[in-house]
């Protein structure tokens, strides 16, 4: 993200913050709830925040897109899902990065089940988010949602292939 | 000031990889820390106006008002609604966690909450245009509608299982 927009935000923040400095002294009966929530979850937030971001400046830094390529390129099977799904939740940033990437190995002969897999899992399994998920919403709640986009992820890629695939097959 | 077993446990999870990191590669472990420095300066405001907005729905927005509208008595509707608001917002998927939090705290239900932060984190409404332009349209269409189908799947099995 860009410096000014940075700015703008910090900015966008002190007119939030003087605005409900205004707003609670219009409701001072409320202002103590309103206090103990903000701040328990700042507190909560601040106490995993740094670790959180160290984790993914590490990702960042150590896991490079080239190893994406080298493996997601020629597995195939169950075992090249599972790698797809592997390979999708350690790189970290946005995922349009991810897309030249996919369209590089889609015209290399990936299965396009894997691609569909790697881009899914990339978008919503990261380690970092997994954590802070953990810390809001519980172990149960995370290792479940976790577990079932695992399953219906994969299940997705396949039908979504079937269905990628079979108009070409007309044509010819 | 209490600290939760999950604080600890993350943080060591973090402090672990950063000893082993810098055992490997010194300069390369300074980079992440950089860029680690980076993303916070960066999302820090962000995720106070979240927390802001999480204070506000808590202060005055009735426990009863949120059950009503996506809690277990709203139902299908409900948790539709809340789909298409996942899907279409774009909010950081790392600060929506105390958002999707609040939410179940003060009423709405696991399937509504679970529906919120899976379509929020895995249709990408606003990269819907690049998607489509390196990818092609039909490669878009079919990942992020089934995505749309799994997601509403995933939650529902999570409102069965949680409840």
């Amino acid at each position: 993200m860009k410096k000014d927009n940075i700015l703008k935000e910090y900015l966008i923040l002190a007119v939030i913050t003087a605005v409900t400095i205004g707003v609670f002294s219009f409701y001072p009966q409320k202002s103590t709830l309103f206090e103990k929530n903000f701040l328990n979850y700042l507190v909560q937030m601040l106490q995993i925040f740094p670790a959180v971001m160290v984790l993914s400046g590490l990702l960042k830094v150590f896991v490079s897109k080239d190893i994406v390529g080298k493996y997601l390129g020629k597995t195939s099977g169950f075992r090249g899902l599972i790698i797809a799904v592997l390979l999708g939740t350690l790189p970290e940033g946005p995922l349009y990065i991810a897309f030249p990437l996919v369209k590089e190995l889609r015209e290399k002969g990936a299965k396009i089940s894997n691609l569909i897999v790697f881009l899914s899992a990339w978008a919503c399994i990261k380690i970092p988010q997994e954590l802070v998920e953990f810390k809001f919403l519980g172990l149960k709640f995370m290792a479940l949602r976790l577990s079932l986009t695992i399953i219906f992820v994969i299940i997705m890629g396949l039908i979504a292939e079937k269905i990628y695939e079979r108009p070409e097959r007309h044509k010819a | 000031m209490k600290v939760s077993s999950t604080t600890i446990i993350i943080n060591a999870i973090a402090i672990f990889f950063l000893i082993l990191a810098f055992i490997k590669d010194k300069k390369k472990t300074k980079g992440a820390l950089k860029a680690a420095l980076k993303s916070f300066v960066s999302i820090l405001p962000k995720t106070i106006m979240i927390i802001f907005a999480i204070g506000y729905l808590l202060t005055f927005i009735p426990p009863s008002a949120i059950a009503k509208f996506v809690g277990d008595q709203a139902g299908f509707g409900g948790t539709i609604v809340i789909s298409f608001l996942g899907a279409v917002l774009f909010i950081p998927s790392i600060i929506s966690f105390p958002l999707a939090g609040s939410l179940l705290q003060s009423g709405a239900s696991v399937t509504s909450v679970a529906a919120f932060i899976t379509t929020l984190t895995m249709i990408g409404f606003v990269t819907l245009p690049l998607e489509i332009k390196i990818l092609g349209k039909k490669f878009a269409a079919l990942r992020n509608g089934f995505s749309y189908i799994v997601a509403l799947l995933i939650s529902f099995l999570m409102g069965v299982i949680l409840r």
